[in-house]
């Protein structure tokens, strides 16, 4: 068992952990794995070595997750530790203050082990984006572990982390999960704060975990979950026991197959797996139903100006005044250019320049507000499928797992990689990315359950069942 | 040249702060005069990943003005990002209301030579302030001070109904007396918390087609307002009659200068790129909140005005002078509850403590004078205890040392004296050293006597009681 610490769950963590002693084994275990696989699979960015520091500061005093090693995106605020979001334009840049979801799982005793690299900005599918490097795939390093929480998921499919939180705009915890074999939700929105999570796309980011198992997820999402008087759009609705949904039955439970989902573009082998993840529902017991989301084919075009003109905004504010990178020049004008035009990666342009076109006078009305009303649809779509559905079963990602610089000239294909997991930011409902098998390259296939508002727990359920009837997390990535 | 054949037409833009003890979105103090940067946070610095989250009593103040100002209140809150850069703008956006300001389509009356006139109020919306650059005493560099981002604030925009300078004048009078008795904002012009910009046009008087406007900025007292207003319609008149054309653009007021000059024109100006600010979910201003505000409302200064004709049947004059700030007018009314006659307190306000105050460039707020205190010395004069003349010795010592009236005449013996019998030997005495007036009284020029009880008074040193001085002057005139 010593020896292989590292390939611990949450859950077992959190019974291991029940000494300084165990602690310091577990995070030199960590620690050596990372030192072992990262320079192959560079999921990270930072690694904490201040164990006793940790130590000193946390007694454990029955905290749930005491001493329970935590791997976090670059865009998450750590009080003290440099948060970038893998840009150029943040190095350096220290918060003076800790996210929401950083202090709730300090205040649980989580130990902070790593940032994990992304995208710069969450802007990107694959992780090669980053202005540090590029993230690889851990079951294949010829290819990308998906993005933008391409470190987080490719840190916890590598067995270098116990469990990893990222950040979702438009699937960047679920692509990168089905692309590594991991669980990866994104919450319900509100159901997480977002304060001193790094803005994307306001109306649509999510803080999600990714992890080895169902139950890790519902664990670490329960942790981070409820409401924040410190961000307006947290909901203040009850956070429900989440563990408690980890029961094998969905007897009854409805499932709906969008026929919109299977459409021409989609890999074959990724369909097959996802038909067959429905069967083996049906045979659990649920009934599964085709239903209809007709407006999912506006949702990429919707996205890319909501998100995109959000993202305009948010990232105005790096602009060399007060903190992280400055183009050193004796005049206000050249400064903001040149800072911006150094500080930021070719992607981070592209985005911003598309959000501040949409925004402008005269395209306004024809770009953004038009994204708006068709959002509105897109939410109408869900709201009439759940009248007949408890959740709905699709492909996480189109394909599984692409070569390392296969799309990043051709951002329209990268962009349709999202295809699946943009409705439910723009429609705010949780969905969740459930490991479903391999392709016949051995590539991990991912398949998502879309859940009503606040109906994270039936969809536990369901992956839950799923999960423990097929056993796919058993099988490990060759590092 | 003929301004006559030009009518202006005026709307004005004004900022005030509004008086929360924290910033719109974040808790920091919105106190004035912090040292640089003391008074900010990770949200009010834009930094990486703060959210806002809204004051509510910023919201409170802005429904509350917006039914003051005779407002349709929003049924939704929501707020807007206006996107643009500068160093004093930490998000290089300001959280602001663009479509749906939390008031709009209302009005308020002023007065003016012409009577009763009603300015209509376009909208009143909510937003956060910015920082302040400070360019003094750093050599070779700006520095930002953020102390003031994120204070909340109300910008207020009006009709171009306005016509005249003193119009633009009497409007941010009336606007500001009505705000400072909302208690919403202290409405200090030098310490930023009302901020205002003009616009300006000029028509044919007659036409129904608005002339090109030009903005004028850096406006920093409303003398300044009335002043550059006229300037700018002289301009636009000397521009219009030699065949050119107004060019619509933001103007900067010099006021050493007496000048506008041209800052920006149109084409340079700035798409603002306005969204729904994500951040902040709209939500619905319930009408039963709206009518719970409108019952908090206090008395306003035009139903002050009218109470202070009626009850304490003051000139419309006075009573327009006193209403127009909300603590002159709660000081005479202070001093009328202590016992003095409201027609003297206003007299003694207007005309002696203000001009006191002037010209040692105090107001009522640094001013040792209690109301109780001039209600005293009112009253002393109506007990005969001094004379009105030498309650005007005793009021600059008032002033100046914020003693009461009662202490300083006892201490400088300015009692005024009453006791017959000396005043008796006093006229005797005045008798015979003045006998060509007395002649002249007894050939009948009654007036003399005036003369006579002068003397009096000097030789009493104007403690005489005059009535008193006059009646025994008068006996023993009649006796000799």
């Amino acid at each position: 068992m010593s020896k292989d610490l590292f390939r611990m769950t949450l859950k077992e963590a959190a019974g291991f952990l029940s000494s300084p002693e165990n602690f310091s084994a577990l995070h030199k275990s960590l620690t050596d794995r990372a030192g072992a696989v990262d320079a192959k699979v560079k999921a990270y960015t930072q690694l904490n070595h201040d164990g006793k520091d940790f130590l000193a500061k946390t007694p454990r005093n029955g905290k749930p997750l005491w001493g329970v090693p935590v791997s976090v995106k670059e865009n998450i605020c750590t009080h003290g530790w440099e948060t970038t979001c893998s840009s150029k334009i943040l190095k350096g840049y220290i918060p003076p203050y800790d996210a929401t979801v950083i202090r709730k799982l300090r205040d649980q005793g989580a130990f902070l082990f790593a940032k994990c690299n992304m995208d710069e900005f969450a802007f990107g599918s694959s992780s090669e984006t980053s202005a540090f490097h590029p993230t690889f795939n851990p079951w294949d390093l010829e290819r990308v572990p998906g993005g933008s929480s391409g470190g987080s998921a490719a840190c916890v499919a590598a067995d270098e982390a116990i469990c990893a939180l990222g950040s979702d705009t438009g699937g960047s915890v679920r692509q990168p999960a089905s692309l590594c074999g991991v669980v990866g939700m994104k919450p319900t929105y509100g159901r997480v704060s977002r304060f001193g999570l790094i803005a994307f796309g306001s109306s649509l980011d999510q803080i999600g975990p990714l992890t080895k198992n169902v139950e890790d997820n519902a664990i670490l999402l329960g942790a981070i979950a409820g409401h924040d008087p410190l961000d307006s759009t947290s909901a203040n609705v009850p956070v429900p026991d989440y563990t408690k949904s980890l029961v094998k039955d969905v007897k009854g439970l409805r499932i709906g197959l969008p026929k919109d989902y299977f459409i021409s573009g989609i890999d074959p082998e990724v369909e097959a797996a996802v038909r067959e993840a429905a069967k083996v529902y049906e045979q659990l017991g649920a009934t599964i139903k085709e239903i209809s989301l007709p407006h999912t084919k506006y949702g990429v075009a919707v996205y890319y100006v909501v998100a995109t003109a959000e993202a305009s905004s948010n990232l105005a504010r790096f602009d060399g005044v007060q903190y992280g990178f400055r183009y050193p020049t004796d005049n206000l004008l050249d400064m903001y250019v040149e800072t911006r035009d150094q500080g930021f990666g070719q992607e981070a342009k592209r985005r911003i320049l598309l959000g501040t076109f949409v925004l402008s006078a005269g395209y306004y009305d024809a770009y953004y507000l038009r994204a708006q009303k068709v959002r509105t649809l897109i939410k109408q779509d869900f709201e009439n499928a759940f009248k007949e559905v408890d959740v709905i079963l699709c492909p996480t990602s189109p394909s599984t797992a692409f070569k390392v610089g296969e799309k990043m000239n051709d951002p329209l294909s990268m962009y349709l990689s999202d295809i699946y997991t943009i409705s439910s930011n723009l429609a705010g409902v949780p969905a969740l990315s459930v490991p479903c098998g391999f392709d016949s390259k051995g590539l991990p296939i991912g398949f998502q359950l879309m859940g009503k508002y606040f109906d994270e727990p039936t969809m536990y359920r369901a992956a839950y069942s799923y999960e423990q009837t097929m056993h796919w997390y058993e099988r490990k990535p060759k590092l | 040249m003929s301004l006559e054949k030009y009518e202006p037409v005026i709307g004005l833009e004004v900022h005030v702060q509004l008086q929360t003890k924290s910033k719109i979105f974040c808790s920091c103090s919105t106190k004035f005069g912090a040292e640089a940067n003391t008074q900010t946070c990770p949200i009010c610095l834009g930094l990486p990943g703060s959210l806002p989250v809204l004051n509510e009593q910023a919201l409170y103040y802005g429904i509350k003005a917006g039914i003051a100002l005779n407002c349709h209140i929003a049924e939704r809150l929501k707020f807007d990002r206006k996107n643009y850069f500068y160093p004093d703008l930490p998000k290089a956006y300001q959280i602001s209301q663009f479509d749906m300001p939390v008031a709009y389509r209302g009005w308020l009356m002023i007065e003016t030579k012409d009577g009763n006139k009603k300015i209509g109020i376009t909208r009143a919306h909510l937003e956060e302030d910015a920082g302040k650059l400070i360019h003094e005493g750093i050599k070779d560099a700006s520095v930002v001070d953020y102390n003031r981002c994120g204070t909340p604030l109300l910008e207020i925009v009006s009709e171009p109904d306005l016509r005249t300078p003193e119009d633009a004048y009497e409007y941010l009078t009336t606007l500001k007396a009505i705000l400072e008795y909302l208690e919403v904002s202290d409405c200090n012009m030098d310490e930023g918390s009302l901020r205002c910009d003009a616009n300006v046009s000029i028509r044919l008087r007659g036409a129904e087609k608005f002339g090109t406007k030009a903005e004028i900025k850096n406006l920093n007292s409303f003398k300044a307002v009335a002043k550059s207003i006229q300037y700018e319609i002289e301009r636009q008149a000397e521009v219009l009659e030699s065949g050119e054309r107004v060019i619509q653009e933001t103007r900067l007021w010099n006021d050493e200068k007496g000048q506008t000059i041209s800052m920006r024109s149109k084409e340079e100006a700035h798409d603002y790129r306005y969204f729904p600010e994500p951040d902040l979910v709209p939500f619905t201003i319930s009408r039963q909140r709206v009518e719970e505000i409108r019952k908090t409302l206090p008395e306003l200064p035009q139903a002050r005005e009218e109470r202070f004709l009626r009850d304490y049947k003051l000139s419309n004059y006075d009573a327009h002078v006193l209403v127009s700030d909300k603590k002159h007018a709660d000081y005479f009314e202070q001093a009328i509850r202590a016992g003095a006659d409201p027609k003297k307190v206003s007299n003694w306000l207007t005309s002696e403590l203000f001009g006191l105050l002037n010209t040692r460039k105090e107001t009522l707020d640094t001013c040792k004078v209690s109301a109780k205190a001039l209600s005293g010395l009112i009253q002393l004069i109506d007990k005969q205890v001094i004379s009105g003349k030498i309650a005007k010795e005793v009021l600059p010592i008032m002033v100046e040392t914020g003693k009461d009236p009662e202490t300083i005449v006892k201490e400088k013996g300015l009692v005024q004296v009453t006791d017959t019998k000396f005043l008796e030997d006093i006229a005797k005495k005045i008798i015979e050293v003045n006998p060509k007036s007395v002649a002249d009284f007894k050939s009948g020029k009654t007036a003399a006597i005036g003369f006579l009880v002068g003397q009096m008074m000097k030789e009493t040193k104007g403690k005489a009681n005059p009535a008193l001085a006059n009646q025994i002057l008068e006996q023993q005139l009649k006796k000799s």
